[in-house]
């Protein structure tokens, strides 16, 4: 029982460590010792965590693969922002800023749904091709409005909210993206989630909704793209729309996989860090050096989800891995294939995603096991 | 007289000009053990595929307990009462035993539980996860998997992932329980003891079972009555004697 | 007759588009994967027609030479980055691929900056015109025309008359069964992977002929919107790539006419793949595929 309640506080590591950073930094930036540098560093973490959290419960939970992640953004800091602009001088910056959170939310949100109908039909590349079309139809669109409404190429106004609270303010919803991610994964819904990305053709057979649950997920995630969009937008004077291309999304991609697919604590370490090294570099590296980091990126990239996933690798990655090396200093007799207990997997769900299964031709069933097919000449 | 389970009037399906299966008439009754046998091809999986929606009957309807089910999707049937097993098999390979099962009691009635309740932990989340998890393991019991309910299934022997995923079908609480090919790849001792599970699965559950098996001592050990196909048309049906021996079935097994 | 200029001008844009989408649609129809990385394939044979023309190379010369590079650029990517990766979930490779288009862009970066080189196949005043009656059309397109066709016609005769060319419907057709018949299917994964490259050099030479401003990111959108081609087409299939290249350029050469039109573009190109996806999954010539249950 003990053991038990262990492992359950770990479930909420990622809360407490938020929670408490939130409320520390919180009263130093009351307190005023907080350089303005590091709230604006903060509050660019802050983003970078939804974002990468959010889009973790599409790629790493249900399973497919979206290229479109600042597209719904987009939708979020454009609307919501507009909201905020528009409300600001009237009900005040804060309540504005709720407001454009349900409202930049909200319309993300559709547009996930949108973006989630042809997930019901598509899978895998496809799927990500539309996503990726999605994103760049999306900030075209806004590059293209006049400049009364969104503003077009020269960006649109928006409210900087005061940079003393605004991190807080971001912090909290990090909290709360959190907590309806691990929550909905948590749960029944969860399982049901994951069940469609292992094998949605036996989800299907065990009578699980994939269309609900599919455009659910779509939804939630798109929902809080568009939270981190309005934040973006409060974050800054203005939205440059091309600031939405693929390469951002690109760029929140990489923090889930980096984090390790389906293991939110993973997305939140690496989507902090690597916004925050972002933002260290740019002093360091300027000019034309500035790309050395995103060659050390790229290079990264490539080294560890070949780590992860080769085949050829497979044995050496079960000898040394860090997690199996320290589980076996505490218990002798440890077998890595079995896991203890059934609630620590719920977050660390391997990442081998099936993919492409309908559409392709590469379809690798485990090649059934060909019994000698014992009676069949008997009668 | 029992009641009829499953009926189909006039079942057939074809792929481009290839009638896989036509003009199939099948009543299952109650708690019947049912087995449908032939040769590879006859296109008995293509059976099970059309009456759990996962191809459309190009002919022909289905009736569970008297509803017509043509043309429903996979969902809609499983929630309707018919639950399967797979040929090669399909696990949630990521996923320890007993979440395997604990999907299959997803859609129960008496586990409901909104995505609301869940997202804000509301009691019910609490309850239901509980009362899920008793189950599912009381469903482990039966098939002899408690023991190995957290292990990843990927790592579960051949014939304990068979018998996984009839636990998983039966969370579903069917009425009618389609395994296809349960013993393929067992041993005469794992074999025995499927046999000896499919019965009680049966008593203990009241669900009829619907079974595709090449093992003729498994099926005529088992079954109550059978059908035997050939390249997609019924060849006999009735007892496993009778229609085992019946002229027709040994030339289409034994060729001439 | 302006009508007739700008449907010459979509089809040669189209050619172009048309080579690029081969190369997305042969790997992915024999590696089952999508190799995000070509468009920079793109790129690097740019940057190589920049050095040797620097160097007081001719341009033909310069289009061997880049020839030659994507070719060995395309396989050594293949052995390094997706060989290890085969059988890994798709996934995997799809996110491995665009780590190697970043890792390609940041690298021409470092070497040649960010600043637009300047890539004159034709010297400074460009190729001319080309005079037929009341049409007058720049030479560049005229060439990009024939020569995208004519590579065409070659592959299609290379995939449907040589050893190879059979061996590679095989290998995109069942992989295992290919290799039982004795065909070595690294080697034509490898074969694939440099015709692929070869037809994005061309694809380069075509669209600096055209426009001279080169930078590091030169195929990254062309090569979006090949693949889209590609999707469009059908992928896996090489006529569907010719004809979903052949759409997107005019599409795009259409769009750019009509007035009010030009400023999306992009957004036209992506909402048609889009709608065609949602209509016809497979595209327009793929192949649909069923999973057997």
């Amino acid at each position: 029982m003990k053991a038990q309640k262990h492992i359950k506080w770990s479930h909420y590591i990622n809360y407490v460590v938020i929670a408490v950073a939130t409320i520390v930094l919180g009263a130093l930036s009351i307190a005023g010792v907080l350089p303005a540098s590091y709230q604006i560093i903060l509050e660019n973490i802050a983003i970078a965590i939804t974002l990468a959290v959010s889009l973790s419960m599409v790629v790493g939970f249900l399973g497919e693969l979206s290229l479109g992640h600042a597209g719904f953004m987009c939708v979020g800091a454009y609307l919501g922002g507009k909201t905020v602009y528009v409300l600001a001088p009237i009900i005040g910056e804060i309540p504005a800023l709720i407001c454009g959170f349900i409202v930049g939310g909200t319309l993300a949100a559709v547009c996930g749904i949108i973006i989630g109908l042809p997930a019901l039909r598509l899978r895998g590349d496809y799927l990500a091709i539309v996503t990726l079309a999605f994103g760049e139809i999306v900030w075209s669109i806004f590059m293209n409005t006049s400049e009364k409404s969104f503003g077009g190429a020269l960006g649109m106004p928006t409210v900087r909210i005061d940079r003393d609270y605004l991190f807080v303010i971001a912090l909290v919803v990090v909290l709360l993206c959190l907590a309806v991610t691990q929550n909905l994964i948590r749960s029944k819904h969860g399982r049901a989630i994951t069940s469609i990305r292992d094998n949605e053709i036996a989800a299907r057979a065990t009578g699980i909704n994939v269309t609900k649950y599919k455009l659910a997920v779509f939804a939630i995630s798109a929902f809080f793209a568009g939270v981190a969009g309005v934040l973006l937008a409060s974050s800054n004077y203005t939205v440059q729309s091309q600031k939405f291309n693929y390469n951002y999304s690109i760029e929140i991609l990489v923090m889930v996989v980096l984090g390790g697919m389906g293991n939110i604590n993973g997305s939140i370490i690496a989507a902090a860090l690597i916004t925050f090294l972002d933002i260290k570099l740019q002093t360091v590296l300027t000019g034309e050096l500035a790309v050395l980091q995103d060659l050390v990126y790229a290079a990264i990239l490539i080294v560890i989800v070949i780590y992860n996933n080769a085949p050829g690798l497979k044995g050496f990655r079960e000898k040394y891995n860090i997690k199996n090396i320290l589980a076996k200093l505490r218990k002798k007799n440890f077998d890595p294939s079995k896991s203890r207990d059934d609630e620590a997997k719920w977050d660390r769900v391997p990442t081998k995603i099936q993919m492409d299964e309908v559409l392709s031709v590469d379809v690798q069933v485990k090649s059934p096991y060909d019994p000698d097919k014992a009676g069949k000449g008997d009668n | 007289m029992s009641k009829v389970v499953l009926k189909t009037e006039n079942l057939g399906i074809s792929f481009g000009g290839l009638k896989a299966v036509q003009n199939l008439d099948l009543e299952i009754k109650e708690k019947q053990l049912y087995g449908l046998v032939g040769p590879n091809g006859a296109g008995k999986t293509t059976v099970f595929n059309m009456i759990t929606g996962v191809y459309k009957p190009t002919t022909g309807k289905f009736f569970l307990d008297g509803e017509d089910l043509t043309g429903k999707g996979q969902e809609a049937i499983n929630h309707k009462g018919i639950a399967r097993t797979f040929q090669n098999i399909r696990l949630f390979n990521n996923m320890t035993v007993i979440r395997n099962v604990l999907v299959g009691l997803h859609n129960q009635p008496e586990f409901k539980c909104s995505m609301v309740e869940s997202i804000f932990r509301l009691p019910r989340h609490f309850k239901t996860e509980k009362a899920m998890r008793e189950r599912a393991k009381e469903i482990l019991r039966i098939v002899g998997l408690e023991d190995e309910r957290n292990n990843l299934s990927c790592n579960l022997p051949y014939g304990k992932q068979r018998k996984l995923e009839i636990a998983r079908a039966l969370a579903t609480s069917p009425k009618l329980l389609c395994l296809d090919e349960p013993a393929a790849g067992m041993n005469p001792n794992e074999t025995a003891d499927l046999m000896s599970i499919v019965r009680r699965i049966r008593d203990e559950y009241n669900v009829t079972i619907l079974l595709i098996e090449h093992d003729m001592k498994f099926v005529s050990g088992l079954c109550d009555e059978i059908t035997v196909l050939n390249f997609g048309t019924v060849l006999a049906q009735g007892s496993p004697e009778v229609a085992l021996n019946d002229p027709e079935v040994i030339k289409a097994y034994i060729g001439g | 007759m302006e009508i007739i200029e700008t449907i010459i001008n979509g089809l040669s844009l189209g050619g172009t588009y048309a080579m690029i989408a081969l190369g997305y649609t042969m790997v992915y129809g024999i590696a089952k994967m999508l190799n995000f990385a070509h468009g920079d394939i793109i790129m690097v044979g740019g940057y190589t027609l920049f050095v040797t023309l620097s160097g007081m190379g001719r341009p033909i010369v310069g289009l061997a030479l880049a020839v030659l590079v994507c070719v060995l650029l395309g396989v050594s990517v293949e052995k390094v980055a997706y060989k290890p990766l085969r059988g890994a979930s798709p996934l995997a490779v799809l996110i491995t691929a665009i780590g190697v288009s970043y890792l390609l862009q940041s690298l021409a970066q470092i070497i040649f900056t960010s600043a637009p080189r300047m890539v004159y196949v034709g010297g400074q005043d460009g190729l001319g015109y080309v005079v037929i009656g009341d049409l007058k059309i720049q030479k560049h397109i005229l060439i990009t025309l024939v020569c995208s066709v004519i590579i065409m016609v070659v592959l299609s005769l290379f995939v449907k008359y040589t050893k190879i060319g059979r061996a590679m419907i095989a290998v995109s057709e069942d992989k295992g069964a290919a290799q039982l018949m004795g065909i070595n299917v690294n080697m034509i994964i490898t074969i694939t992977f440099a015709i692929g490259s070869a037809l994005a050099a061309f694809a380069g030479f075509f669209m600096l002929m055209k426009s001279p401003s080169l930078t590091n990111t030169l195929g990254a959108m062309p090569g979006i919107k090949a693949f889209t081609a590609a999707v469009i087409g059908g992928i896996g299939s090489l006529p569907g790539a010719m004809l979903g290249g052949l759409f997107i350029g005019m599409i795009e050469t259409i769009a750019q006419v009509v007035p009010g039109m030009g400023a999306y573009t992009v957004a036209i190109e992506f909402l048609v793949l889009i709608v065609v996806l949602l209509v016809r999954p497979t595209g327009i010539l793929g192949k649909k595929r069923r999973e057997k249950v």
